[in-house]
C-alpha cells in the first residue's frame, strides 16, 4: 500500500477490516481487506451507542514505522492490538512482546470519507489467472525504472508484455523488451483475442511482491484501453484489490503505430523480416550526420505524432525524480471515484464521467 | 548486410555478459564491428569522451556457436554498428539460465540488434524475450573514423599490479583529488600519486615486471637505452583510471601500462578470448 499512496486508510466493516490507498494522481487504488477470521479478535463497532462506521486515515510512513523490521517482530511480538479511539483522535497500536513489554502506538489519524474506486470485474471482457510466481518471473525482464507495460494477447493465445514507449520518445533510440507467456502458464485465460492494456507497472510490482510471498495466485481482469484493470488475490481470509488506470486508445483514424499501436507485433516468429539491404541502399546515398544518434531513414515512415487526450485531470507532477508512479499523464484517466452522499452510506454511487476529488471529511 | 548468431552454452553467455558488462561501464556509446571471424567494440577518441579511447576485441568462435555475418560488400566483408552497450547489458542481465540466446541485426522501423532469448518455462513451449536495441548502421565512408590504434612510442611498459589491489587505492585516492599520477620505470617499480593542498599520498608497487616489447623492424625500441630508474609519468582524471579499473569483472591474463610521459598511458588488459585496449590522455 505504500507504494501506492502516502495516507493509509482505514475503514472497519462487518465483513472485515479494511485498508487502503490512493495515489496522488487517483490513478491507482488498492484495498486489502481482512476477514474477521484473520484476527484474534475483532469488533468493528466501538462501544458508544451511534453504531457509525469511522473510517480515518493516518500517515503510511507512521504506521509502517511501527512494524519496521520484520525478522524482530517475528521474534519478539506475541499479539498486536489496534484500537481505534475517535474521541481521542488516535489510532493506537499496541505491541505486546515478549518479556512483559509492552509497546504502545498512537497514531494521530484523520476522519475522511470512504475511499472506493469504481469497478467491477464483472463487466470486464477479459481475465487472467497465474501464479504470482509466473508474473514475477515475467517483469524481471524489464528494467526497475520503467513506467509503464502493455499487457496483450496475441495468436495461439499467448499473452505478451512489452514495455510502452511514449508517443514523445524517438523510437529510434529507445530499445524494446518484449515477453511471451505460452496459454498453459496460466491458470485461466479468458480474454478478448487482440485485447491489450498499458499500465504503470510500479504499482503493479508492489502488488506481486505480496502476491509472491503469500503464495497466490493473480486474477488480472482488464476491458477496453482506457478501462481500469483490476488484479486480484483472493485468500479465506484476506481479499485484495488493486486498480490502475490503463492508457486510453488514442487511434482515431490514423495508422496503428508502428511502437505501441493496436497492431500487436505477431508471436516471435523464427526468422524476422530483413529489409536491410534496401535501407543500406537508401543510407548511402544520403548524408550521415555523425555519431550522434543513428542515420535518418528515408524508406521508413517516421512516428507519427499522436492527438493527446487532454483530461481535465490535475494530478501533481511528479518531483522527486525518483521511479514514477503512475505519471500524471493527461491520456490517463483518473479511476471513478463515487462521490459519497453520507457517510455509512450503502456503497459507491452510481457512476459519472466526472471524476470526483476524494473529499477529506471537510 | 546480415548477421545472425547464437549462444547456447550457458558458460560462454556469461563469460559474453561479462564482457558487455565492462564495456557498458567505459562507454555510454561505442562502435560494434563485425567480421568473419571477430567482434571489435571501439571508442574512438573525441572530445565528448574526454580524449579517452578504447579498442576491446573477441574472436567470435569463443562465445557463438552460430555466427554468420555478411558485410556491406564483397570486398569490405564488415558491419559498423554503433550502439549504446548498456542496452545490450540489460537485455542479456536476464538471461543467465537461457536455453539460448539469438543476436540478430533487423530493420523493422529502425536498425536494431534484436536479442532473443529463448527461456525454460513449467508450461509446453518456452518463454521468449526480444529486446530490440536500436543501432545506427555506420556507413562506409566513416570506417577510417575507427582504425585499431596503434601501439604509442611509449617510455616505459610496465605489468599492473593487482587490478584488486590497485582498484581499492584509487577509489579511496578518488575521494582526495581528481586528478592522479601514474608513474612507472623500467626496474618494476610503479608508483600512484596524487597531491593536494592538504595532503599528498603515493602508494608504491614493485618488482612488477616489466614486458618485453620486440620491436617490429629489429631497430631498437623506444625504451632502449632508458635509464632503468628513471621515471615516466602521467597525470591523467582519476575518474577514468577508476572506471577502467571497476569495470573489470574478471581477472585479466595479463595487465599492463605503456607510459608515454606527459602525454598518455595506454592499458592493455588480456583476456584468453578477449583484449582490451583502453587509452587515457594526460592532463595537460
Amino acid at each position: 500500500l505504500s507504494r501506492i499512496g502516502d495516507e493509509l486508510y482505514l475503514e472497519p466493516t462487518e465483513s472485515g477490516l479494511s485498508l487502503r490507498a490512493v495515489n496522488s494522481s487517483r490513478s491507482a487504488f488498492a484495498s486489502f481487506l481482512f476477514a474477521p477470521l484473520f484476527f484474534q479478535l475483532y469488533e468493528p463497532g466501538g462501544p458508544a451507542p451511534d453504531t457509525q462506521r469511522f473510517r480515518c486515515k493516518v500517515h503510511m510512513k507512521s504506521f509502517l514505522g511501527i512494524f519496521r523490521s520484520l525478522p524482530s517482530l517475528e521474534k519478539s511480538v506475541g499479539k498486536c492490538l489496534i484500537l481505534l479511539k475517535p474521541r481521542a483522535s488516535r489510532l493506537v497500536l499496541q505491541l505486546h512482546c515478549k518479556y512483559g513489554v509492552t509497546k504502545t502506538h498512537n497514531l494521530a489519524f484523520q476522519e475522511c470519507e470512504r475511499l472506493q474506486a469504481v469497478f467491477d470485474t464483472r463487466s470486464c471482457s477479459s481475465r487472467l489467472c497465474a501464479p504470482a510466481r509466473v508474473l514475477a518471473e515475467a517483469v524481471v525482464h524489464f528494467p526497475l525504472t520503467l513506467a509503464e507495460v502493455t499487457l496483450g494477447t496475441g495468436p495461439g493465445g499467448k499473452i505478451s508484455l512489452r514495455n510502452f514507449v511514449e508517443d514523445e520518445a524517438e523510437p529510434s533510440k529507445t530499445m524494446v523488451t518484449e515477453l511471451w507467456l505460452a496459454e498453459d502458464e496460466f491458470q485461466s485465460v479468458a480474454v478478448s483475442p487482440g485485447s491489450h492494456i498499458t499500465f504503470c507497472l510500479k504499482e503493479f510490482r508492489g502488488l506481486l511482491t505480496f502476491a509472491e510471498a503469500s503464495n497466490l495466485p493473480l486474477t488480472i481482469h482488464f476491458d477496453e484501453p482506457g478501462r481500469p484493470v483490476v488484479f486480484t488475490l483472493d485468500d479465506t481470509v484476506l481479499e485484495v484489490h488493486l486498480v490502475l488506470a490503463t492508457l486510453s486508445d488514442l487511434q482515431s483514424d490514423s495508422q496503428p503505430t508502428p511502437t505501441n499501436g493496436v497492431s500487436h507485433l505477431p508471436a516471435p516468429p523464427d526468422d524476422f523480416t530483413d529489409d536491410l539491404e534496401s535501407y543500406m541502399v537508401a543510407l548511402e546515398t544520403s548524408t550521415y550526420e555523425g555519431a550522434s544518434g543513428g542515420p535518418p531513414s528515408p524508406t521508413f515512415p517516421l512516428h507519427t505524432p499522436q492527438t493527446v487526450q487532454s483530461d481535465p485531470e490535475d494530478g501533481e507532477e511528479d518531483e522527486d525524480g525518483a521511479v514514477p508512479g503512475t505519471p500524471p499523464h493527461k491520456k490517463f484517466r483518473s479511476l471513478f471515484f463515487g462521490s459519497v452522499l453520507a457517510p455509512g452510506g450503502p456503497g459507491p454511487a452510481p457512476t459519472q464521467e466526472v471524476l470526483a476529488e476524494d473529499s477529506d471529511g471537510e | 548486410m546480415r548477421f545472425r548468431a547464437k549462444i547456447v552454452d550457458l558458460a560462454c553467455l556469461n563469460h559474453f555478459s561479462r564482457v558487455i558488462n565492462t564495456i557498458a561501464r567505459l562507454a555510454k556509446t561505442c562502435t560494434l564491428r563485425l567480421t568473419v571471424g571477430k567482434l571489435y567494440f571501439i571508442l574512438s577518441d573525441k572530445v565528448a569522451n574526454g580524449g579517452v579511447s578504447m579498442w576491446c576485441e573477441l574472436c567470435q568462435g569463443n562465445f557463438f556457436d552460430e555466427f554468420q555475418m555478411e558485410g556491406v560488400a564483397a570486398e569490405h566483408n564488415e558491419i559498423y554498428l554503433e550502439l549504446v552497450p548498456e542496452n545490450l547489458s540489460r537485455a542479456l542481465k536476464t538471461a543467465q539460465n537461457a536455453k539460448a540466446v539469438k543476436i540478430k541485426l533487423t530493420n523493422k522501423h529502425c536498425p536494431c540488434l534484436r536479442v532473443a532469448v529463448e527461456l525454460p518455462s513449467l508450461s509446453s513451449s518456452s518463454r521468449i524475450v526480444t529486446h530490440d536495441i536500436p543501432v545506427g548502421v555506420i556507413p562506409r565512408r566513416l570506417w577510417n573514423d575507427f582504425r585499431e590504434p596503434s601501439v604509442p612510442d611509449f617510455d616505459v611498459s610496465i605489468y599492473l599490479p593487482v587490478l584488486k589491489t590497485m582498484k581499492s587505492v584509487v577509489e579511496r585516492m578518488k575521494n582526495l583529488s581528481n586528478v592522479i599520477v601514474i608513474e612507472a620505470n623500467l626496474s618494476g617499480e610503479m608508483n600512484l600519486k596524487i597531491e593536494t593542498d592538504l595532503v599528498s599520498v603515493t602508494t608504491h608497487f614493485k618488482d612488477l615486471g616489466n614486458p618485453p616489447w620486440a620491436s617490429e623492424d629489429g631497430c631498437q625500441s623506444s625504451t632502449q637505452g632508458r635509464d632503468l630508474e628513471s621515471m615516466a609519468e602521467a597525470r591523467i582524471d582519476i575518474r577514468k583510471l577508476q572506471q577502467l579499473l571497476a569495470g573489470q569483472q574478471v581477472n585479466p591474463t595479463k595487465a599492463l601500462c605503456n607510459i608515454v610521459s606527459k602525454r598518455i598511458v595506454h592499458f592493455i588488459l588480456l583476456h584468453e578470448d578477449v583484449s582490451l585496449q583502453y587509452f587515457i590522455p594526460a592532463l595537460a
